[in-house]
């Protein structure tokens, strides 16, 4: 477990180096989440070491939002002079990005039925 | 100079309370049935401003302590590898359809916002912290700090996204007469990240898990994506 953590870190050490170095507009977590996924694959399986720290760490992923959410308080000033550009804009978007997602994602899951019921 | 032995009360109190509040507010959540728009975290996030509002208490001090809990976000976002790993395993056929659906709706997600707003006369703080709403708030959060958004907007944007896109996309799918679970599961899952990865599970266990890898590479791909995004659309 604690070698597990360990291994996060220091991920998210060598992400946060990398970004540094390369100037990447990128966060250093994720570059880490990227490098550990390379590992995953090339290792083949999850080790039990790492599994545990990480999933401990996702099932409370959302209270980890919560610091960083409260900070919206500094925001009302911006809330206010945009609240209706945000509206309009957060339900047009993800609307969009369901309604495109799926339109290409229904016509190849189609082809792959057909393709699976032919073999 | 004195030695820092012990955390001293005040930090420690906001600690207690940002916990205690979430516990609550996801107790709650679960005697009113999970809906999306009672989340935990927007009950909670509602519950802590209120209360640092009437004590007077700024920002800053509220993150001397709750910046404990903060800093975990970092490896929680490595460790998204292990489950987006866990998912590639069952999906390795369809992976190329897969990564194209997941391209083509993380882009439209956040120029579509982008326009939008912009077309709105929003200021360019406000485009920078609604670029990444589509992904999970660990990655959104850092992605919001590095293009110089404001993180926390960002993720308050994030979680009603998500609970947008769960609204939302019932009426689409019936519309679009989609019946394949892993279509919807998917969906669901580039447009409203980890909120939407869990009510996809409400179609089964199959949705519930192309939720779930649409989110981690959505998360990947956007990081990745908004830097070049952002300049072309002529923001910032």
């Amino acid at each position: 477990m604690l070698i597990g953590f360990l291994v996060l870190l220091v991920l998210q050490f060598v992400g946060e180096l990398i970004v540094m170095y390369t100037g990447m507009p990128v966060p250093g977590p994720v570059v880490g989440m990227v490098l550990l996924l390379v590992g995953l694959i090339v290792n083949g399986g999850v080790p039990e070491v790492l599994r545990q720290p990480s999933e401990a760490l996702l099932k409370h992923l959302a209270l980890l939002f919560v610091p960083a959410g409260v900070g919206l308080m500094l925001h009302f000033g911006l809330l206010k002079d945009d609240w209706l550009a945000i509206s309009v804009a957060l339900v047009v978007s993800t609307a969009l990005a369901i309604l495109i997602t799926t339109l290409i994602l229904n016509r190849s899951a189609k082809k792959l039925q057909q393709l699976e019921e032919s073999e | 100079m004195e030695f820092w032995v012990f955390f001293s009360a005040k930090p420690l109190m906001w600690l207690i309370i940002t916990i205690a509040v979430f516990l609550s507010s996801s107790w709650f959540n679960r005697r009113v049935g999970n809906t999306p728009l009672l989340h935990p975290v927007l009950v909670s996030l509602t519950l802590i401003i209120a209360f640092l509002l009437l004590t007077g208490t700024p920002y800053e001090i509220y993150f001397e302590g709750a910046q404990f809990i903060h800093f975990l976000l970092g490896p929680a976002t490595v460790a998204l590898a292990v489950p987006l790993y866990d998912h590639f395993g069952r999906v390795r056929k369809m992976l190329l359809p897969l990564v194209v659906a997941c391209m083509a709706g993380a882009v439209t997600a956040a120029a579509s916002a982008l326009l939008v707003a912009k077309a709105l006369d929003a200021s360019t703080g406000t485009l920078l912290s609604l670029a990444p709403k589509s992904v999970t708030s660990p990655i959104a959060i850092g992605i919001a700090e590095k293009l110089g958004g404001y993180p926390s907007l960002a993720s308050g944007l994030v979680l009603v996204t998500g609970a947008l896109g769960c609204i939302l996309a019932p009426p689409i799918y019936r519309i679009l007469n989609v019946e394949d679970e892993a279509v919807k599961g998917f969906g669901l899952g580039v447009a409203a990240h980890g909120m939407g990865t869990a009510f996809a599970f409400e179609y089964g266990l199959m949705a519930g898990a192309f939720g779930g890898l649409a989110m981690g590479m959505t998360g990947a791909f956007t990081a990745f994506m908004l830097p070049l995004l952002i300049p072309l659309l002529g923001i910032g």
